[in-house]
């Protein structure tokens, strides 16, 4: 950055929308399935919005807002309502969207992250919820289309408004919020965190100021951001921007601009000026919502490990670097992979480096989830332990790990590892076998007076000797015959 | 006595006696529509097959005698504001020419579970809009007492059709008046029910906190039958009451013997025709020879009642009535150049004056910086309405006034004056506004035009309402007028 950006302070608050992983619809009993399902096949006549049909609220949604709310520390009042936010467009089938105003089911929360070691807190002003619009498909450019499709589908998906305070004050603060909230909507299981199909969608008002003063100045609105890397430049270059207009002695002009990717610049959309008048007011097709507090005390015991605890957790009981400790945790499916290798026996710190290292590696140039994969936590613990044992060298290892993550069944490739190193020869299984015998008396008498679960001990031995070389099931066999 | 002058309940009797059969029945009133139809103009749509359809199922149920209800077989008339699967329902709306419903409105379920036969759908005024039904977006309904008059609004088609024989009973739908004012214009019975006593799904709205559907009917023991008809929870209607509904026929025959009626001295506002004025003072006297306890009673925000409802209702409907863009159903202008123009294009051409008025109204009453003003200011006045109603419930059973300040007008009298038009619904629209429920009943005849009596009770009263307005009715005759085009009950 130059020398100029430090005069001023960046102001960043993120609003970010978050559909519900509900069966239904908010308002009726359709499908959420808007990806997969044919077009306007998961419809209704109450979210086409046809004459006379009236919205009936999903209280699982309601639950899943709250559990949010709660995650993200926020107060529930006791009284909420709907109200409509009037606008005319073709994706919104009742001319209305069905969403909260004044009284949103929760407010006043924050969010703790940490960004280079350093902790940040950011507040959240509200959640809310709302129903997510349809979506229009145009044939060509959409200032050139010759006509425009409408797509219901998505219409009624339920979806939450996640409202931040302006306390971010950096891209990197910015795009690390995001993750951290990303992450507790997948811990709390209301939504997978898919940025890309707009399950997880965010806008950001970014605004500068000089440094020291505590007002706000002229704030834009930057929409279209479909990734975590799209958050981070497009606010970067927000800043740029800003900065350049105010230094050549320029105004602000407030306004929603676009972000274009392909290009790496913000566009101008439209202007404050012809904002809209939402009209908003009680929706009064539906009662008001009393959010008990038995509900919410049984929707508080319900929660979760969030993921503030399970790092911490992570970082005594496994003493992981608050860095790995932070990632791990970043992604639900990600902390219980890693757990369920150490828990199968892996050592800890191993299993991290696996995961951090050359498994998000490959996850991430195939853009995958670690749930994804075909390789699970028993491949991966046995893959460490046949390093650890010494069977196979660090190199063989990165080469196995590679073949498994590509294959649709990992267990061959695995297999593939340990065979090429097995012992054959019977003469040294034979001496193997005989130094077991001789060191483990009290086992082999133990065996010998029908203790099964001897034998194992003498064949755990034998693959220690061997350094994991030794075929289980042939050591099994020789053991017996020269005990009996 | 011809067929379709008869009641429900005789009718009923006759029915399962094997007097008559449905079909018979329904060939009578359909006979009717033939010839009185094009005079009144009370039907946008007859749906003949399936009345017959209908009448013969019905038939096969009473000869079955199978689960036979008290309206089953009985030919009733729905307003166009009521959507029924696969048949034309518009509202009464150009905007909705052709518009057909994949689905019913809950109440034509439930008539439809009773074995009810469907007529077709009643003319009003569009989007229940009016109080004379000249508003319709297709023509206006004629009086059938009067042909040169309105029938009251906005559900004068089914309240015609009651009056003209061109249906046994009606549904209509009451926002500020429009079943209790065309009921007392025509000489029925109307009773608009407590809001959230019958579902709303598949009621095309007008105002959503203020629609009610209610019956209209020759006499209240019909009122009674069909209300208790369509009465109850709805799980598709969140703002349908659970309570659970009273046998509204237990207690209709008990008198108003040891009853406390009010008699809002508000009611009698200026500008109420004198005729009027004197048939409601008998009425009233009527009830205290009959044993009632008569007080006067104070609703002091009476009349701020109108304006706030004309904040209130169209601030609604402004909302309510935006997915009407020609995209999706109905009526599409075309020949917009994008689709702004278009949408306005269709919007201009779609809907009538006065929707477009109201629909300018609420928009603006919703404003950003006028919504303080005036929506905020009508929600409050609204709330000292409800407070009004519930100091003098404390006091008395049930409120007694005229229904209409006036007789049925010309035609084209008001079309010119709407602030004169909205003043027709000054005394129904309190009931709306303040959660309570009412019901108009034949009180006389003022120049050989009829006049109602409304009585008003606490929400979920409809019993207590309807109790009264039997009493007066079992002590009179004037429900047993019958309009010229219905004929002398000969
Ligand atoms: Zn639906």
């Amino acid at each position: 950055m130059s020398a100029i950006a430090t005069r001023y302070e960046v102001v960043v608050g993120l609003e970010v929308h978050a559909q519900i992983l509900t069966q239904s619809k908010m308002f009726c009993g359709c499908s959420t399935d808007y990806l997969t399902a044919p077009p306007n096949a998961n419809t209704c006549p109450v979210c086409l919005g046809l004459p006379g049909s009236l919205p009936v609220i999903n209280r699982r949604a309601v639950e899943a807002t709250i559990r949010t709310a709660l995650a993200l520390n926020c107060e529930i009042p006791e009284f909420s309502k709907f109200d409509r936010k009037n606008y005319f467009y073709p994706d919104l089938p009742k001319g209305y969207q069905i969403s909260q105003y004044d009284l949103p089911l929760s407010r006043n929360g924050h969010l703790e992250f940490d960004l280079n070691g350093e902790a940040r807190r950011c507040g959240i002003t509200r959640v809310h919820l709302e129903e997510d619009t349809g979506k229009l498909l145009h044939e060509g450019a959409i200032h050139e289309a010759q006509a425009s499709l409408v797509n219901f589908n998505r219409a009624g998906v339920p979806l939450m408004e996640i409202v931040s305070e302006p306390d971010l004050r950096s891209a990197d603060e910015a795009r690390e919020y995001v993750m951290r909230l990303r992450a507790i909507l997948q811990y709390i299981g209301v939504n997978h965190g898919d940025m890309e199909s707009g399950q997880l969608r965010c806008d950001a008002n970014v605004s500068l100021r000089p440094a020291g003063s505590a007002g706000l100045g002229t704030k834009v609105e930057v929409k279209n951001m479909n990734s975590f890397r799209a958050i981070h430049r497009a606010i970067e270059y927000e800043v740029e921007r800003q900065t350049q207009v105010l230094e050549s002695g320029g105004r602000l002009a407030q306004e929603t601009r676009g972000w274009n990717d392909a290009r790496g610049l913000t566009v101008s959309q439209r202007s404050k000026e012809y904002a809209e008048d939402y009209r908003y007011f009680p929706e009064p097709d539906l009662p008001p919502l009393d959010v008990s507090r038995e509900w919410v005390a049984q929707i508080r015991a319900g929660l979760p490990e969030l993921p503030a605890a399970r790092r911490e957790r992570f970082m005594t009981a496994f003493s992981l670097s608050p860095y790995d400790a932070a990632l791990l945790t970043s992604s639900k499916t990600m902390a219980e992979f890693f757990e369920e290798t150490v828990r199968l026996g892996a050592p800890a710190k191993t299993a991290a480096n696996w995961i951090l290292g050359d498994f998000s590696r490959l996850l991430n140039i195939d853009r995958k989830e670690i749930d994804d994969a075909s390789i699970k936590p028993r491949h991966l613990q046995q893959l460490i332990s046949l390093v650890d044992s010494g069977a196979i060298t660090g190199k063989m290892a990165k080469q196995t790990f590679e073949a498994m993550y590509r294959a649709p069944d990992p267990g061959p490739a695995l297999e593939a590892a340990r065979g090429s190193t097995q012992i054959s020869g019977d003469a040294e299984l034979d001496r193997i076998v005989d130094q077991v015998i001789a060191e483990n008396v009290k086992s082999v008498a133990d065996f010998r007076a029908g203790k099964e679960q001897a034998l194992k001990f003498l064949i755990g031995q034998g693959m220690k000797i061997s350094r994991g070389r030794a075929n289980p099931q042939r050591l099994d066999a020789l053991l017996r015959e020269k005990i009996q | 006595m011809k067929l379709y002058q008869r009641t429900i309940r005789d009718l009923h009797q006759m029915l399962v006696d094997r007097e008559i059969s449905s079909v018979e029945l329904t060939d009578a009133v359909l006979s009717q529509i033939d010839a009185v139809g094009d005079t009144t103009k009370a039907y946008l749509l007859v749906t003949r097959e399936l009345a017959l359809r209908q009448a013969q199922a019905a038939d096969e149920r009473l000869r079955a005698n199978r689960d036979v209800r008290p309206l089953t077989g009985i030919p009733i008339a729905l307003k166009d504001v009521l959507c029924v699967r696969d048949v034309v329902s518009t509202a009464g709306s150009k905007i909705l020419r052709g518009f057909t419903p994949p689905y019913s409105a809950t109440v034509v379920e439930r008539l439809e579970g009773e074995g009810a036969v469907f007529l077709g759908k009643t003319n009003c005024d569009e989007f229940a809009m009016g109080s004379s039904n000249e508003n319709s977006g297709y023509w206006p309904v004629r009086n059938p007492w009067s042909l040169d008059r309105v029938p009251g609004g906005s559900s004068g088609g089914s309240a015609a059709a009651v009056a003209s024989g061109e249906a046994i009973a009606a549904l209509g739908s009451d926002t500020g008046g429009s079943i209790r004012q065309p009921a007392a214009l025509t000489g029925i019975v109307g009773l608009k029910p407590t809001y959230g006593r019958v579902s709303r799904y598949g009621l095309i709205a007008f105002a959503s906190s203020l629609d009610q559907i209610g019956p209209m009917t020759r006499d209240v023991v019909d009122g009674a039958l069909l209300l208790q008809a369509i009465a109850g929870h709805d799980p598709s209607d969140s703002t349908s009451s659970l309570r659970p509904v009273p046998d509204y026929l237990a207690t209709l025959t008990d008198g108003v013997k040891g009853m406390r009626l009010g008699v809002p001295k508000e009611y009698f506002v200026a500008g109420m025709e004198p005729a009027v004025e004197q048939s409601i003072r008998d009425a009233i006297r009527l009830l205290e020879q009959q044993g009632a306890s008569i007080e006067e009673v104070s609703l002091p925000h009476s009349d701020v009642a109108l304006p706030a409802y004309y904040i209130i209702a169209p601030a609604e409907a402004s909302s309510n009535l935006a997915r009407y863009d020609g995209t999706r159903y109905g009526f599409q202008a075309g020949g917009g150049r994008n689709l702004i123009e278009e949408y306005m294009l269709t919007r201009q051409q779609g809907f009538g004056a006065e929707v477009k008025r109201r629909i300018m109204l609420g928009t603006y009453a919703l404003s950003s910086g006028y919504y303080d003003a005036y929506y905020l200011q009508a929600q409050k006045v609204r709330t000292l309405i409800i407070e009004d109603f519930k100091q003098a419930f404390k006091k008395v059973d049930a409120l007694l006034g005229a229904t209409s300040p006036t007789a049925a007008f010309e035609l084209g009298a008001k079309t010119q004056d709407p602030v004169a038009m909205y003043l027709n619904d000054i005394i129904t629209i309190p009931a709306n506004l303040g959660n309570v429920c009412g019901i108009s009943v034949p009180c006389g005849l003022v120049d050989g035009l009829p006049i109602g009596l409304q009585v008003i009770a606490p929400g979920f009263g409809e019993a207590a309402a309807l109790r009264v307005a039997y009493a007066f009715e079992a002590a009179t005759q004037f429900h047993k007028a019958r309009s010229p085009l219905m004929g002398a009950a000969a």
